[in-house]
Formats: structure tokens, C-alpha cells, sequence
């Protein structure tokens, strides 16, 4: 009889996006990485961070879709590597490449401040922490979306347009309406009142397929538009 | 005299410009790659797509309708031609991008204003039988006109 550890994991081949300012050209690494049963892709990428190519820029931290820092594209879908099954995903090679529609810093690491700027100046919702970083004016999060920009790396309008405001800022505004809680819903309805923003959405609902928080972006885009339509009534 | 100071803004240089960002497809071609998308953005691209033909269509129907310009005869030489199995077979594709287009159109409207915002896959399907039924009603409409 062999015990359960000797037998070795079946490996898989990962096809990594790598893209290095200083090294010109991005292009895709493979790596061959053993995979247990119950691994996810990012258990994936840190064996190779650590045991084949130390130089792999990853981003990551809780591990259970909570930090909502490691989403990346998964063989072409948006997903949260730490919560991604290997098992779940389809024979063959695993790709995996930065999130769309946001500049890449490092192989799949991008750079997620054009998709705060996207919100609205005024957070009413956020919670600003008790112990701030040293170096960080404010601390906050927005309740409920994990900012993980999945939505808007699967969002087709976003794809085409830069100036879109995106879904989750949107749901954001929405949540705002729906729980004020001292912002000024006036000022919300004339950010969302503009071209790039509420009105930009086509409907086509990829960032409700995206989200890992089931903040349902289009839904509360629609929602968005409903009160506008009425006129902002349904706000007040 | 060394010049690292000129290496040393190279690199910096090379650390502060922009990185790429990447598309799923170059320009408007990601609205149309549907490969692993779900049923909105089907409908998303469909709309797309039968929109254009939509409006290929009436500069088109513009130019047929100018031949009554031309006088009987020529009207009626395109009526043969248009007659045949080739232009009824356009017919029903024109029909079919009507109904994908308009029934789509309402349901962009039932869900864009907020009414039924978590019913979009059910109206995507719903829309998909009623418009294929009222597809085929027409396709043998269509050909009984012959």
C-alpha cells in the first residue's frame, strides 16, 4: 500500500504574464508546479515565487477573499487568485495575467490608484482606521466592495473607455443612496449624472459576473439610473 | 569621469514611465469577444453588431429605394431580383437583427431604468425564445411570399 504523502502531485504548467519596466518587452513565463488537490492558483504562484523564479512580482495578503488584493485574469476570466481552485479549472496550461484596463507595475501587479481616483471625492461610507499608517494621511476601505478591481479589468466599456468611472465606484455612489449616513446625496446624484459615469454603463453585467464580493455592480448601476430617471426623488 | 549620474535617470526614467495597460482585445474589437463572457455581455455584443448591419441597412435601403428614381422598369427589374431565394434568405437575416436588436432594446430598457435590474438573464433567455419563435414565424412568412 503507498501512503497517501509518497504519492507525488500531479503538476501543472502555469503561463505567467512577465512584464519588467527595465526588461522591455512583456512576454509569458512557464513554470511547472506541483499541485495538490486542494490548491488555488495562488498557492501556484508563491511555489514558483519561491521555489522557481524569485523575481515573480505577486500581490497578495488574507488569503480568503477578504483583502481583495490578489485578483489577477485566469485563463482570460477576472478572479481572486487566493479563492481560484486549481482543481475547478479546466485541463491544460494555467494562465494568468494582470487585471485588465489598469497599468501594470510588475507581472501581475498593477497599479490600482487610477481605479480609486475613479470614486467620488467625498467617502462618506469609508472608515478611516484608528491606527493609521505613519505614512498615510488616511487609512479607510469601502464597506461592503473589497476594491479588488475585478470589475473593472472585466467591464467591456471601461476596455474602450478610460475616462468611464467603472462599476464599482458607481455601486458605490448607489450605496450611498441607499445609506447616507451624513454624505450629501445631492452631490452623489451629480457626480453619477454624467456621461462617464451612470450613463457610460452598457448593460452587459461583467463586473456582476466578477465580483468575489457579491457587491453586484450593474444591479446598483441600474438602481443608479432608476433614481436619476425619477428625477433623484427616490434618494431623498 | 563616470556617468552614472546619466545611468541613474535612465533607470529612473525606465521606473516612471507608465506601464502598459492591457485590453483583452485591441479598441472596440473586446466589445465582440464573448469567449468565456456570460449573457449579458452576448447581448452586449449582439446589440453591437445587428445595430451596425441595422444602419448598413437603411443607407441600403435608401439606395434600392432610389431606382423608383429610375422609373417603372427598373423597379421592377430589382422586384425580380429581389424575389429570389439569395435576397428572402437576407430578408430573414435582416428580420433576425431586428428582433435581436429591438427585443434586446427592451430589455436594456426593462433593466436600465431600474425596474427589473436582477432579472437580466431571465429576460435574456425569455427574449431568446420569443424572438426565435417570432423568427421562424417570419422566415415562413418569408418564404410563402415567393
Amino acid at each position: 500500500m503507498v501512503a497517501a504523502q509518497d504519492v507525488a502531485d500531479p503538476v501543472r504548467t502555469f503561463r505567467v504574464f512577465r512584464f519588467a519596466r527595465e526588461d522591455g518587452p512583456s512576454r509569458f513565463d512557464a513554470f511547472d508546479v506541483p499541485v495538490s488537490a486542494a490548491a488555488t492558483v495562488l498557492d501556484g504562484l508563491r511555489h514558483i515565487r519561491l521555489h522557481l523564479d524569485p523575481t515573480l512580482s505577486v500581490r497578495h495578503s488574507c488569503f480568503h477573499a477578504s483583502c481583495g488584493t490578489c485578483g489577477v485574469r485566469v485563463n482570460g476570466r477576472e478572479a481572486l487568485a487566493c479563492v481560484t481552485a486549481i482543481a475547478d479549472l479546466s485541463d491544460g496550461d494555467i494562465t494568468v495575467e494582470p487585471m485588465a484596463n489598469l497599468p501594470v507595475l510588475s507581472d501581475l501587479v498593477v497599479d490600482m490608484a487610477p481605479f480609486v481616483e475613479r470614486f467620488p471625492p467625498e467617502h462618506p461610507l469609508t472608515r478611516t482606521s484608528e491606527r493609521p499608517l505613519s505614512d498615510a494621511s488616511a487609512y479607510v476601505r469601502f464597506e461592503d466592495c473589497i476594491e479588488c478591481g475585478l470589475c473593472l479589468s472585466a467591464c467591456p466599456v471601461a476596455a474602450t473607455d478610460d475616462t468611464y468611472v467603472g462599476p464599482a465606484a458607481l455601486a458605490y455612489a448607489q450605496r450611498v443612496l441607499e445609506e447616507a449616513r451624513g454624505g450629501d446625496r445631492d452631490a452623489i446624484l451629480a457626480w453619477a449624472d454624467r456621461d462617464d459615469a451612470a450613463w457610460r454603463c452598457h448593460a452587459a453585467f461583467e463586473c456582476t459576473e466578477a465580483c468575489p464580493s457579491d457587491v453586484r455592480p450593474a444591479q446598483r448601476i441600474m438602481a443608479l439610473r432608476r433614481v436619476l430617471t425619477l428625477g433623484g426623488s427616490a434618494a431623498s | 569621469m563616470s556617468d552614472r549620474p546619466d545611468e541613474t535617470a535612465d533607470i529612473r526614467e525606465a521606473r516612471e514611465a507608465p506601464g502598459p495597460i492591457l485590453r483583452k482585445a485591441p479598441g472596440p474589437t473586446s466589445w465582440f469577444d464573448v469567449r468565456k463572457r456570460g449573457t449579458g455581455h452576448w447581448a452586449f455584443s449582439m446589440n453591437r453588431i445587428t445595430g451596425l448591419g441595422l444602419v448598413f441597412y437603411l443607407y441600403l435601403h435608401l439606395i434600392v429605394l432610389s431606382q423608383l428614381l429610375r422609373g417603372p422598369a427598373a423597379w421592377h427589374g430589382f422586384l425580380e431580383v429581389a424575389t429570389t431565394p439569395i435576397f428572402l434568405g437576407l430578408d430573414v437575416l435582416l428580420l433576425a437583427g431586428l428582433l435581436v436588436h429591438g427585443l434586446n432594446g427592451l430589455r436594456v430598457a426593462l433593466i436600465g431604468t431600474g425596474l427589473v435590474p436582477d432579472r437580466q438573464k431571465a429576460l435574456f433567455w425569455s427574449f431568446t425564445v420569443i424572438g426565435t419563435i417570432l423568427l421562424l414565424g417570419g422566415a415562413l412568412h418569408i418564404a410563402g411570399s415567393r
